[in-house]
């Protein structure tokens, strides 16, 4: 196959396999009137259910350029779907950054897809700013200096837990059903780690589940057999609405701790209000369908927002209100960037926000980064269910 | 001859031009485009050839890919080194399920197949074996650079490492399916129980075709780790395999070019269908996948290869190629995939 | 002890849920020879209809029968349009056909009806949230599995007393002799894919009641419904309706006891497998024997 007319012709044209595309090389992304933002979602596949958050970022940026963009730029917001699929996250990350030539990329979505392109990103020297997923591995700024995670990560929330139990229940035997996936195994280091050497032996049983089991019945019944009277549920909204309900047809009553992903209304709806109560879980936005934040003017503010640029939308979805402190976070990154958008000066204010506050925190709760600190939000505050809304109690938590 | 020769020439101008006249980025996703090429082959030689029908080559590509992910990251073996192993690995692999699937045919093997590819995230993500696979985090590979210090980017070396991984592999079953073993294996499609009769060793066939099937496989799913630089289980959906399969039966079976045509079709058509609709890419697959069986069942390849068989008949003025393997007289009249 | 029996007893409430889309996978097998891979997307997208019905307004049983109609329906279509023309082919052809199928009707019940999940209503709801049976079975799984049987008996009857099931099974193991006989074994082929669209229905709306209903709902489902139907026989729809619950159970108990759960879907491929390996007809099927 390879003869020498061939060989010689190649080794001639050599040379010129060493041309580069030409982007703009100081700030990529930038020019004086626009800002290209990236992004990956999952709007097809097994989590596509979470596709509605890239709709909210949307119109966050939309509703920013109505208002004039950012230091007289507007923000152009690109987002693409990687169908949780990692190597498509990263073909399309790098369509991204080297085809449509974004300045950084903005809440990519899911753990695995996300994992993927962080060393791309690094190596090149790009933003990779609040990461839309909850592992604890976005707080890493000696290995990954341009990655930055933004929601507390389940390992801190189930420390929470974890101290809340010691507190509360010092004799508990705790049960813990979880995803078999980074977000269940995070939620269970973090408990481990919590309750130590001391007391590992309270945690009686662990035992998992895969997004493809149709029930988690004999889960359930696995946790109820050994005994545990304090069972902590780490489950996407389908299987926390089925173990509440499970819960309550077995008529067993344990101290039920629910991971705040699952713990909007619409999910306890699914399961039955009456069957949800004295659930405990933590939080640090506000639900939207809570009476108490009715007339909450950071509330009303994301109300107005969803009604302008997201009417006929679900607005009970907490897929929709996520969404919107990283927006206000990235908005706020930019404008202390002022006119120097280069990819450098992006990741230092990224790392320099001092108690930004946004409309969907909780009371208290802000973010906070520095070079040393890469989580933006460390916060939280538990709630009970009373059978119709859930309760704030105790005071803020910090990690 | 001259014709050959030309078409040679014409061949690797095609396939090197895309090194001087495509950005990075696009040379990334020819190379992602060469592995799928590859994946197909390997599942043409069991489904197409064979007649064995195989939903879970998926689980093969992911194989190797993991061999190759623990080998460079766990053995600091280097990228190129883990292409024989790789192979081996799959083959055996491939071996081991052939037997089983000696027993059953058709649709019993497609289910069967199915499953596979269906517990293989779950396989992946087993803590018993976390140790290996790096669970469900995955495993982060290094950048597999150029070596010698050519000044190459490394996305263009990639093109370029696949391309010459690639060739031999594509020659290798080109010649496989048009000599004796690729009558063999017609006839054990076509009609197993008269190829038994006939003396065809069924079993060493059935079982050695499925080995070779999965290393071709295995070793496109070593190059699409090597390019992608991360393995984890969520990389290898049940999808996958169907997508596999998708590209084989739209880029025409028992076709190499087919196969290629295929790739090109799963790897692109996404980026289009996005446009329209988020949910588009997986209609549009299974809707090409029913027209193509029902309006061209050779494929896309068998439908070119007919719009250019009068051409080609001129040039080489005489006797079509033997064994082309694709069109044949349908006594019934009735078009289907044979 | 007492664990194991809860066990089992939970295992039995999920293996009906197998059951059900076994009897649905064993009647188009019986019918058509084919195993059909785009029946737990089917059985979903007519779940979706059903819920769209019933949210505008229709009550539950006018929303359920229409649903089974529309979809035995277009189990008639289906078969005529898609699968007919490939009766000839080799099963690569059916297979892709099915798989075709499988993907299109997935993205369509995405596109259409969105990925969020969902509630589906039951009409077997308690009055309290608490389960029978020691708490380990729902009132819904009870009734669901009621239902279930009831289909299965008024499947066996069919089969076994009418002349249109006789004349089915005959064009399904016979088809040459059958058209002599003046059986239209085409418009049997069709009514078998009909009738198994409309149980994947009444299935689909059985069970999204308790796993919740969003596109992905039937993907593991179908796999563990695969192993129920070939383990019990996959041309038997007692010995499927057996199996599937069969299923359930193993997998529970292995699940908890042996395996573990991080490995079930395994167990269904290892089921699965040594079936067709060690006895393909299943426990319950007949054995087919080819003439050379």
């Amino acid at each position: 196959m390879w003869n020498r007319r061939t060989l010689l012709r190649t080794a001639a044209l050599a040379p010129l396999a060493l041309k580069r595309p030409a982007y703009s090389a100081a700030t990529p992304g930038v020019t004086a009137t626009e800002i290209k933002i990236g992004n990956t979602m999952p709007y097809s596949g097994p989590a596509s259910a979470y596709g509605v958050e890239g709709t909210a970022l949307a119109a966050y940026f939309r509703m920013i350029n109505d208002r004039g963009g950012i230091n007289g730029r507007k923000i152009t917001f690109i987002s693409l779907d990687d169908g949780y699929s990692p190597p498509r996250t990263l073909e399309q990350t790098r369509r991204l950054v080297e085809e449509q030539g974004v300045a950084f990329l903005f809440q990519g979505l899911g753990t695995p897809t996300q994992t993927a392109v962080r060393p791309y990103l690094n190596a090149n020297g790009l933003p990779q700013l609040f990461v839309g997923s909850p592992a604890d591995k976005w707080a890493d700024p000696e290995d990954y200096h341009w990655t930055i995670g933004f929601n507390p990560s389940y390992r801190t929330e189930s420390a929470i837990y974890g101290r809340y139990i010691l507190q509360q229940k010092p004799n508990a035997k705790i049960g813990v059903l979880y995803q078999n996936d980074d977000f269940g195994r995070d939620v269970l280091i973090g408990l481990k780690r919590c309750l130590g050497e001391a007391d590992a032996a309270m945690l009686v049983k662990e035992v998992s589940y895969e997004p493809t089991d149709p029930t988690i019945d004999s889960q359930i019944v696995t946790l109820q057999s050994a005994g545990a009277d304090v069972i902590i549920t780490a489950a996407i909204p389908k299987f926390a609405a089925q173990t509440i309900r499970k819960l309550a047809e077995l008529d067993w009553k344990p101290l039920h701790i629910l991971a705040s992903v699952s713990s909007s209304l619409t999910v306890l709806k699914q399961a039955g209000l009456e069957n949800a109560t004295g659930l405990i879980s933590a939080r640090f936005v506000k639900d939207n369908t809570d009476r108490q934040w009715a007339d909450d003017p950071g509330m009303n503010e994301w109300r107005v927002f969803m009604k302008t640029y997201l009417p006929n939308t679900d607005s009970t979805d907490l897929n929709y209100v996520w969404p919107y402190a990283p927006c206000v976070a990235v908005t706020q990154v930019l404008r202390q960037c002022g006119n120097d958008l280069a990819r450098e000066n992006v990741m230092r204010q990224a790392a320099n926000l001092h108690d930004v506050q946004a409309a969907t925190l909780l009371p208290g709760i802000m973010v906070n980064t520095d070079p040393t600190n890469y989580r933006p939000i460390r916060a939280m505050r538990m709630q009970r269910f009373n059978g119709q809304r859930w309760e704030l109690f105790g005071s803020l938590i910090s990690s | 001859m001259i014709a050959g020769r030309a078409a040679l020439l014409a061949g690797t101008t095609v396939l090197l031009a895309p090194l001087f006249l495509f950005t990075d980025y696009h040379l990334f996703e020819l190379t992602l485009a060469i592995a799928t090429a590859l994946a197909i082959l390997g599942l043409n030689l069991v489904t197409g050839h064979t007649g064995q029908i195989s939903l879970g080559h998926g689980a093969f590509y992911a194989i190797g890919a993991y061999v190759t992910a623990i080998l460079m990251a766990d053995y600091d073996v280097p990228y190129w080194a883990t292409l024989p192993a790789s192979a081996v690995v799959c083959a055996v692999v491939g071996f081991a399920i052939g037997l089983p699937a000696l027993r059953l045919r058709g649709h019993y093997l497609a289910l069967t197949t199915f499953a596979l590819a269906v517990a293989m995230p779950q396989i992946l993500k087993y803590r018993g074996l976390e140790g290996l696979t790096g669970g469900v985090q995955g495993i982060v590979l290094a950048k597999a650079g150029p070596p010698f210090g050519l000044a190459l980017t490394p996305d263009r070396w990639l093109y370029l490492f696949a391309l010459a991984v690639a060739a031999p592999l594509f020659l290798l079953v080109y010649n496989l399916a048009r000599g004796r073993i690729g009558l063999a294996m017609a006839a054990i499609r076509d009609h197993p129980l008269a190829a038994e009769a006939m003396g065809i060793d069924l079993a060493r066939l059935k079982t050695g075709t499925f080995a070779i099937s999965a290393l071709i496989t295995g070793i496109a799913g070593s190059l699409g780790a090597i390019a992608v630089q991360f393995v984890a289980p969520d990389s290898f959906p049940p999808l996958l395999s169907i997508f596999l399969f998708v590209g084989l039966i739209v880029g025409g079976i028992r076709s190499e070019a087919g196969a290629v045509i295929g790739a090109l079709f799963v790897q692109f058509v996404p980026d289009l269908a996005d446009q329209v609709s988020k949910a588009a890419p997986g209609a549009l697959y299974g809707l090409a996948l029913i027209a193509v069986l029902y309006l061209m069942p050779q494929g896309a390849a068998g439908a070119l290869r007919r719009a250019l068989a009068p051409l080609l008949h001129l040039r080489s003025g005489g006797a079509p190629a033997a064994g082309t393997g694709g069109r044949r007289a349908n006594p019934g009249g009735t078009r289907h995939v044979e | 002890m007492a664990g194991v029996l809860h066990q089992l007893v939970a295992g039995l409430a999920t293996g009906g849920i197998y059951a059900s889309v076994a009897l649905a996978l064993v009647t188009i097998y019986r019918a058509t020879h084919h195993v059909n891979f785009a029946q737990g997307e089917m059985a979903t997208f007519s779940t979706y209809v059903a819920l769209t019905l019933i949210e505008a307004g229709l009550p539950y049983w006018i929303a359920f029968a229409l649903t089974v109609i529309a979809s035995f329906v277009t189990g008639v279509v289906i078969e005529r349009l898609l699968l007919r023309p490939m009766a000839r082919a080799p099963a690569l052809s059916s297979v892709g056909v099915l798989i075709g199928l499988l993907l299109i009707f997935n993205s369509l019940s995405g596109w259409l009806f969105g990925y969020a999940i969902k509630t589906f209503p039951s009409p077997f709801e308690a009055t309290t949230a608490k389960g029978l049976l020691g708490g380990y079975v729902s009132a819904h799984e009870l009734g669901a599995t009621a239902v279930t049987l009831a289909m299965l008996l008024g499947v066996f009857l069919f089969f076994r007393h009418t002349k249109l099931g006789l004349a089915m099974r005959a064009a399904a193991y016979n088809p040459a002799s059958s058209r002599l006989v003046g059986i239209r074994v085409g418009r049997m082929l069709a009514f078998g894919w009909g009738l198994a669209a409309a149980i994947g229905a009444v299935a689909g709306m059985l069970i999204a009641p308790v796993v919740f209903l969003d596109p992905t709902m039937m993907g593991g489902i179908l796999l563990y419904a695969f192993a129920g139907a070939l383990l019990g026989g996959i041309d038997n729809p007692l010995g499927a309706v057996l199996g599937g619950f069969a299923v359930g159970v193993i997998e529970n108990l292995g699940g908890a006891y042996v395996v573990g759960t991080e490995l079930k879907l395994t167990l269904a491929l290892l089921i699965i497998v040594g079936v067709l390996l060690v006895r393909p007809a299943g426990l319950f099927g007949r054995a087919l024997v080819t003439r050379v």
